[in-house]
């Protein structure tokens, strides 16, 4: 009996919302892996590694055949593009083909872009889908005084300003100050070793990424003084001027 | 409409009473009607630098805490009829300073006066923060050498922070006074520049006052120097600094230091080597 088998786990289902990336090729097939083609070439990473459920609809539409929808598949696939499902058909055009499997997504709702969020307030009760947020980042356009600490673990970390000497400030991800940098920058708390520090003017006392440090005393007279850049290469730290 | 004027700086011996004391006279020269107030209880100097200490009777503390009233702690300056002087204890802390009763003395002198200057002392404890905490604006005494800037730039941030008017999301006035200044030795490097501390400070220069002994002698004598010497350089630029205050426009000229004959010779001989 079940309730003899006593300490199974409990499961719990849960439902979460992803964002993924739709694509919804058209007729004639080739133009349109054109024109994909081409965007992808302007941007290469924009598909890289993002969910994609290919919207298929208007390939079923008037005569294009059902080939079509196979093509498409495979064109995508092709790409690189990362197939999570489709929608817009039947599920019966891919039965028995090497697609089969492949979940036939029941429409979701588009995730409407901020101007219109505005313009028309949803009215239905569901929940809009979250859209893909930037990461948060912390714009400070004061200088950062002596004996200050800004501490900002989520993200990003923007000065517009000066670091003063004695001042230091701790970011998730990377710190850009527009001014000189002159006390401490630790980078990357969250986000880790791609994270970086960029500043108008090096002086700084410390700089450190994801645990990595250097002081004033590790970089030479050639940066010091001179935008520059601090990021991580390995296990180590490198700090070169711009230009 | 009354103002209140922190007279700061974090670190200690950069002419912090001095200033206080200068500037004050020159704003009471000036018609205003104006206090200053000592906040350095236990190291008061304000007194000696005002030439009063032999008038003090009831103090700060007296009238924070009650026990006298303020008209029984105000000194009037002898020389200018229109200068007053709050002292402060020497015998007590800076614990026997609270905030509420801070707030209900400055309260009283806004009624009474057109400028209350506050001489803040050094250091950013209670005593810096209750100085600065009612002002409307900040004088930043600094000299141009880096402990004394990292302080400032320390100040700063604290009078952004901690004052009633930057936690009301009001902007705090702030200026920069350059006392001490060296311009032989900050020509050889071995001083900050102007240029350098406006750069690391960020906040506008009220104006400089080159090191000089009159300075001294004046603060010995018991007499702020801009009654004491109006003409010497250091009087000149108090007072080209509290007209500035007061609203006027003034072109800040840059303290020099006066070079002697041999000076010169010696400046010469080295532009010819």
């Amino acid at each position: 009996m079940l309730s003899e088998a006593i300490s199974l786990p409990n499961i719990q289902v849960r439902g979460r919302s992803f964002v993924a990336l739709i694509v919804a090729p058209e007729a004639p097939l080739e133009f349109w892996f054109e024109a994909l083609d081409a965007h992808m070439a302007r941007s290469a990473g924009f598909f890289a590694g993002q969910p994609v459920v290919a919207e298929l609809s208007a390939l079923t539409l008037g005569d294009v055949g059902e080939t079509a929808v196979l093509e498409a598949l495979d064109g995508l696939v092709a790409r690189g593009l990362r197939v999570i499902g489709v929608e817009g058909i039947d599920e019966a055009l891919i039965a028995g083909t090497r697609w089969q499997g492949l979940p036939v997504i029941k429409r979701g709702r588009d995730v409407a872009p901020e101007s219109s969020f505005a313009q028309a307030p949803s009215k239905a009760a569901t929940p809009a889908a979250p859209a893909r947020s930037a990461p948060p980042s912390l714009l400070i356009d004061q200088p950062v005084r002596s004996g200050q600490s800004v501490i900002f673990k989520e993200g990003d970390v923007v000065i517009v300003g000066s670091v003063a000497s004695g001042a230091e400030v701790i970011a998730g991800g990377s710190i850009h100050v527009y001014g000189p940098l002159r006390g401490r920058a630790i980078a990357g708390v969250k986000r880790g070793a791609p994270a970086r520090i960029f500043c108008r003017k090096l002086e700084a006392e410390l700089v450190a990424v994801e645990g990595v440090y250097k002081t004033a005393d590790h970089w030479g007279a050639e940066v010091h003084g001179r935008p520059a850049q601090v990021h991580r290469d390995g296990d180590g730290l490198i700090v070169s001027a711009f230009d | 409409m009354s103002k209140v004027m922190v007279v700061t700086s974090g670190k200690g011996g950069v002419g912090k009473t001095t200033s206080c004391a200068s500037l004050g006279a020159a704003l009471a020269q000036a018609g205003r009607n104006v206090v200053v107030v000592d906040f350095d209880v236990g190291l008061r100097n304000l007194d000696l630098v005002m030439g009063a200490e032999r008038r003090v009777v009831f103090d700060l503390v007296n009238v924070v805490q009650g026990d006298a009233k303020l008209p029984q702690a105000l000194i009037r300056d002898k020389r200018i009829d229109t200068l007053s002087l709050l002292p402060a204890s020497q015998t007590r802390d800076k614990d026997a300073l609270t905030e509420e009763g801070v707030g209900r003395v400055i309260d009283e002198l806004r009624e009474k006066f057109d400028w209350i200057v506050c001489d803040s002392p050094a250091g950013i404890d209670k005593g810096a923060t209750l100085a600065m905490r009612f002002a409307d604006l900040a004088v930043v005494v600094a000299n141009p050498e880096v402990s004394s800037v990292r302080d400032s730039d320390r100040i700063i941030g604290l009078l952004d922070s901690k004052t009633r008017r930057a936690e009301s999301g009001e902007a705090m006035e702030k200026h920069l006074l350059l006392t001490r200044l060296d311009a032989a030795r900050a020509a050889r490097g071995e001083m900050m520049k102007v240029e350098d501390v406006l750069e690391v400070l960020a906040i506008p220069l009220l104006g400089t006052v080159a090191e000089s002994p009159d300075v001294l002698t004046a603060s010995n004598l018991g007499c702020p120097i801009t009654l004491h010497s109006p003409t010497s350089p250091a009087a000149r630029a108090y007072t080209a600094a509290a007209r500035k205050l007061l609203g006027e426009t003034v072109t800040v000229t840059p303290a020099r230091e006066k070079r002697g004959f041999m000076s010169l010779l010696f400046g010469k001989k080295a532009v010819l080597q």
